[in-house]
């Protein structure tokens, strides 16, 4: 039994590439590490937030969690059960507990169908509420939890603005009375003043209903206000994880450093963005042994083209996986 | 710093559609000068953009429509020119980097190849005199091993390699005025820090002005000698870096820093601006940010604030400051 709301361990996802027959003969197959073994936990009510680059592996991860994908190996603990090993019967149940916001409202949202029609189809999927008044009720009830007037439940989603867009999206995550929302990078596609409107409901949402968050984002400002404890990915492995302050404040591992250094803060008195690791982002097609960032690491050793290094304790419960630090 | 290259006086953009009329930029009054970084910030559908594509001459004629004022380019007025007085003017003088460089370079031709059009039509090179100077070019952006890549496509190259190529594109005619539109909206922090850096090299290596787009307030802050902020067609916000950061007068300019988390401090709530940008179709009388305005007063929904300086240097465009 694991004390964790939500526990992830030894995650794994390989995507294999040219699998066709002829390619296996001639033994040309390639295998894209999209997750390689990540672990990690979440605590009720609070929030994780989860940063890396594009294709780093994030919403793989999300996906994984929710089980919109099955993973290659590991196992995901939700209260203590293992998702992988319910039976399809049990899964309706289990996703009531977790729900997704998208990235993109503009996508995630049926641009045919009212919000009245896209708030309730959950409460009909798994039975929350019976007769037109009474999903009438729930959805005018989600609509004012996200700040959207009541006016607003038989327009279709063109009739709104990014921001709004994004609280319908928030509202459907809301309808079924989820403990634990995935954000898939919810609010990388907004302004920045409207981000911070989003930010803040996010916030609100969680100190009303005590709901616990994995917050997935690439921009590390948005992550270092919303998250408890913080974990940073790079291509497919966690390279560091800790409490939100421990990695903003003494961030150890060196890909970490060097994403805090990369960042433009809106100060001109700040230094200016730089970056400390040389050459391009590595692939996570057939990866070499040994650590994802040996050859564009300062710290780099013998021993880091060899043996990737495991996550371990530094105290306080900050885990970093780099040999040198 | 005197020596004013582009000044922009009254622009007002309008486009003719279906829906309506939509007036994209309007009385938009800005100056460049020699060797300056500007920087135009505003959020999505601000007009940044059309702004600075009007003075390439690329806004589509119709549905666009340059309604009134001058775009002075080196003295001359840019809207008098004729189509290959124009042609002329693209890329030697003024070059443009955009932000999704897969879509700006064709897909169809070796990157090598395209630059190397450019230069044999705008300068009259020979087939291996340009092929040389592509290379050369390449290098000098940061392309590793630049005579291999030459002949590559460009769905071989990753995000911040691409946009390398459309810098080496840029700059290949030897332009003075470069206009640099979310060159970097489309990549990951580490990778933005690196094509900043690029640029901000190129453009003191070459003399160059520079006008950047950019959402990014953090971008900006790093980037550009002075700032401009745009709220819904309007230039509501004017003044050099240090001076619009630490004391931004607009509401807007305020709202926005506000809304930013910063990395260095942690707040529970942020304070955001509230409401959202007015439909542009249907713009508000009087001010355009009055509807989102926490100081607005009753002339704020009457007369447009013109922008005025309020110190040195510092214009603001607000019935608050006058």
């Amino acid at each position: 039994m694991s004390d964790y709301f939500l526990e992830v361990q030894h995650l794994t996802k390989y995507f294999p590439l040219n699998n066709d027959v002829i390619s296996r003969l001639t033994g040309k197959t390639h295998t894209l590490k999209a997750v390689d073994d990540i672990s990690f936990f979440i605590q009720q009510g609070e929030t994780l937030g989860l940063v890396g680059e594009s294709g780093c592996g994030k919403s793989t991860t999300a996906r994984l969690v929710t089980r919109l994908i099955e993973p290659t190996s590991g196992a995901i603990l939700l209260k203590g059960e293992d998702l992988l090993a319910l039976p399809s019967s049990r899964m309706l149940e289990m996703r009531k507990t977790v729900q997704l916001v998208f990235q993109d409202p503009y996508s995630s949202l049926n641009p045919r169908k009212t919000v009245m029609q896209i708030l309730s189809r959950p409460l009909e999927v798994h039975h929350l509420a019976h007769g037109w008044a009474a999903k009438r009720r729930h959805v005018l009830h989600l609509l004012r939890l996200v700040g959207l007037g009541v006016e607003h439940a038989d327009r279709y989603p063109h009739e709104f603005s990014g921001g709004q867009r994004q609280r319908l999206a928030i509202a459907r995550a809301l309808a079924v009375n989820p403990q634990l929302i995935i954000g898939d990078e919810p609010v990388s596609a907004l302004d920045v003043s409207i981000q911070a409107q989003i930010l803040n409901l996010f916030r609100e949402l969680q100190e009303e209903f005590d709901l616990t968050y994995l917050f997935i984002a690439h921009d590390l400002s948005v992550i270092r206000h919303i998250s408890d404890r913080v974990a940073v990915m790079y291509v497919g492995k966690i390279v560091e994880t800790g409490a939100v302050e421990e990695i903003f404040t003494h961030p150890l591992h060196p890909y970490t450093h060097a994403l805090l250094a990369a960042v433009p803060e809106a100060d001109p008195g700040k230094p200016p963005p730089r970056l400390t690791l040389h050459g391009e982002l590595a692939t996570p097609v057939d990866p070499p042994p040994g650590c994802c960032l040996y050859g564009r690491c300062p710290l780099a050793t013998e021993i880091c083209s060899q043996v990737a290094p495991p996550l371990s304790d530094r105290g306080g419960k900050h885990y970093v996986a780099c040999h040198n630090v | 710093m005197a020596d004013p290259v582009l000044q922009l006086e009254d622009l007002t953009v309008r486009f003719h559609l279906k829906r309506g009329q939509l007036t994209a930029v309007e009385g938009v009054t800005l100056t460049v000068h020699r060797s300056e970084t500007f920087g135009l910030v505003g959020e999505s559908g601000s007009g940044k953009t059309v702004t600075a594509r009007s003075v390439m001459r690329l806004i589509p004629i119709p549905p666009g429509e340059i309604v009134r004022g001058r775009i002075l380019f080196e003295g001359e007025n840019v809207l008098h020119k004729t189509d290959s007085q124009m042609r002329q003017l693209r890329g030697q003088k003024i070059a443009m980097v955009f932000q999704e460089p897969m879509s700006a370079l064709n897909p169809v031709f070796t990157v090598g190849s395209q630059i190397a059009d450019a230069l044999r039509t705008k300068l009259g090179m020979s087939k291996k005199e340009a092929k040389a100077r592509v290379i050369e070019l390449l290098s000098l952006v940061g392309i590793p091993s630049p005579a291999s890549r030459y002949d590559n496509y460009v769905h071989e190259f990753s995000g911040g390699m691409r946009q390398r190529v459309m810098l080496a594109m840029a700059l290949c005619c030897d332009p003075t005025f470069l206009i640099a539109d979310e060159p970097t909206t489309a990549l990951d922090v580490t990778i933005q820090a690196t094509i900043l850096e690029l640029i901000r090299s190129m453009i003191e290596r070459f003399h160059m002005s520079l006008i950047f787009i950019t959402h990014n307030l953090g971008v900006v802050a790093h980037t550009c000698d002075t700032i401009g902020v745009m709220y819904a067609s309007h230039l509501v916000e004017l003044g050099t870096k240090n001076e619009l950061f630490a004391h931004p007068l607009h509401p807007y300019t305020v709202g926005l820093l506000n809304s930013i988390p910063r990395l260095d401090t942690r707040t529970k709530y942020l304070t955001p601006i509230t409401g959202s940008v007015c439909n542009m179709l249907e713009p508000p009388q009087g001010c355009k940010f009055h509807p989102r305005c926490a100081h607005a007063m009753d002339i704020c929904t009457q007369a447009i604030p013109p922008l005025r300086e309020v110190a040195p240097g510092h214009f603001v465009a607000c019935h608050l400051h006058t």
